[in-house]
């Protein structure tokens, strides 16, 4: 089994607090992981280090085999086109028209000509499922569910190795909730041949267990239970019962 | 004594603490912008963007200001010269002061007040939106990408609109003295060009630029340094207005100084 993230005995600090303690696991290639946990578990820490944006106070963090520390930033930003971000509410640029911003990855990054971006931006709108009538309106213009969308289709412009979603279902109401979920299995299978692994960062247990491959529940730092997704369903640790109970 | 002396102290080296971990944000900010503005790529298409933005937010404001400060200060210069029988030095006089002092500092407090606001606000709620965090995940540095673009256009496009004010301020003056208050056409003209030089106009353009970069480095830093939410916005756009126009004032005084020398 090959792994597209490790976490090597990994440890955060910020002053005296400690986020992140002595953090080891490991994320499985082409797999779909979510990393589970109540607020201030250090979920968002963890991303924040997969993308080389924190800096370990101890122990590494590979990714796709290398240890961003050892880069330089213009090789950090290169890295970083590996990587595909989903944001909690999408993040798109409000001065860009949603073409636009599935655009811009392309203009930025690749030798592509106006005419192939054209191309590659529909066949993305069409794969995450927006109709025509969105790509020219700004994101201001679109409801939260066709946003989060066209945040997928920029996300997976560069053809990412790693999709990274951050809380991707938190305030949606169920059925866009089933929408996103159905977008990120189908988006992952979609690009199974490069292949693709997606790490979701989340506090939806329901939708967790629908979707997921392999769960990693997070508790004051450090991972109380790694494991497929079955597995973590019939974990009879306390904290995980609780979890479950609570957001059931 | 010895208890309010050492309150004040305290209050002193409180005020040193909050101060200077902030001032060398701002410095660090500063060379950081500044070296990315030596990187590629360079983005050609948003520094026209934010030159057409500046003139469109700024042209028409700097035309009304200095058609007006022109015709109120020749008017004013007339009515004490008149006294002395010496009303045509008006001409000279008003041109003298616009160019090297009126146009930078008015120019300047407009612009900070029109875009170093714009630049805080922009930059503000693209970073509580997540917007500069989706940009620095793709790799894009978002100084480069928002903060050289505006720092440039700043510095080119801010003696471009001094040297509107210096034009229309003048045409003003000319107005006022001449068609309005019956100063002789050419003895108004007569004594503008024994009186102004070209090291003037410099002047007045260099001080215009280096407003410009001191506006957009402040407007820019406080939109990148905003947190919390609509209200973090606010307070950055508050405070990219008054240490705009502040900071244009007192340095002011320190070019003044300085070209004085230099030119």
């Amino acid at each position: 089994m090959k792994y597209a993230i490790e976490f090597n005995n990994l440890t955060k600090r910020f002053g005296d607090h400690t986020v992140l303690d002595n953090l080891d696991f490991k994320i499985h290639e082409g797999k779909i992981t979510t990393i589970l946990g109540f607020s201030g578990a250090g979920k968002s820490t963890v991303l924040k280090h997969i993308l080389g944006i924190y800096h370990p106070t101890e122990g590494q963090v590979k990714v796709l085999g290398e240890d961003m520390e050892t880069m330089n930033e213009r090789q950090i930003r290169e890295f970083r086109t590996n990587f595909g971000m989903v944001f909690q509410y999408a993040a798109l640029f409000d001065s860009m028209t949603n073409f636009e911003n599935v655009a811009f990855p392309m203009k930025e990054f690749t030798k592509k000509t106006p005419k192939e971006i054209e191309e590659n931006v529909i066949r993305l709108m069409k794969q995450v499922g927006l109709d025509e009538f969105a790509y020219h309106k700004l994101p201001s213009e679109i409801s939260g569910g066709m946003r989060k969308r066209v945040g997928l289709a920029r996300a997976l412009a560069l053809q990412p190795k790693v999709m990274l979603y951050d809380e991707p279902t938190t305030g949606l109401d169920p059925v866009t909730t089933h929408m996103v979920d159905d977008l990120i299995t189908s988006t992952h299978r979609h690009n199974a041949h490069l292949p693709m692994t997606s790490v979701i960062i989340s506090h939806d247990i329901a939708a967790t267990l629908r979707i997921s491959d392999y769960v990693a529940f997070l508790e004051r730092g450090r991972v109380v239970v790694h494991a497929p997704v079955e597995e973590f369903r019939k974990s009879d640790h306390p904290v995980i019962r609780k979890f479950i109970e609570l957001s059931t | 004594m010895v208890k309010v002396l050492k309150s004040m102290v305290e209050w002193i080296g409180s005020q040193v603490m909050s101060i200077t971990p902030a001032l060398g944000r701002f410095t660090l900010y500063a060379i950081s912008n500044l070296q990315w503005f030596f990187r590629p790529p360079l983005r050609w298409h948003l520094f026209v963007e934010q030159m057409v933005f500046m003139g469109n937010k700024s042209l028409f404001i700097v035309i009304l200001t200095s058609s007006f400060s022109g015709a109120v200060f020749a008017y004013q210069i007339y009515l004490g010269f008149t006294a002395f029988s010496v009303d045509s030095f008006v001409g000279p006089i008003v041109a003298i002061a616009v160019t090297k002092e009126l146009a930078p500092v008015f120019t300047g407090l407009v612009v900070a007040g029109r875009c170093g606001a714009a630049m805080a606000a922009q930059i503000g709620s693209m970073k509580v939106t997540e917007q500069i965090d989706a940009l620095e995940v793709m790799g894009v540095n978002s100084v480069q990408y928002l903060g050289v673009p505006r720092v440039f256009a700043t510095v080119t496009t801010m003696p471009m609109l001094a040297g509107v004010f210096m034009l229309v301020a003048n045409i003003g003056s000319w107005l006022v003295g001449v068609k309005l208050l019956g100063i002789d056409e050419a003895i108004y003209f007569a004594k503008l060009s024994d009186f102004m030089d070209l090291h003037m106009v410099l002047e007045g353009l260099i001080k215009a630029a280096v407003f410009g970069y001191l506006i957009a480095i402040i407007g820019t830093y406080q939109g990148f340094s905003v947190k919390g939410g609509a209200e973090g916005v606010g307070r950055g756009t508050n405070m990219a207005v008054v240490w705009g126009m502040v900071i244009v004032l007192i340095m002011d005084f320190f070019l003044t100084a300085l070209l004085a020398k230099i030119l």
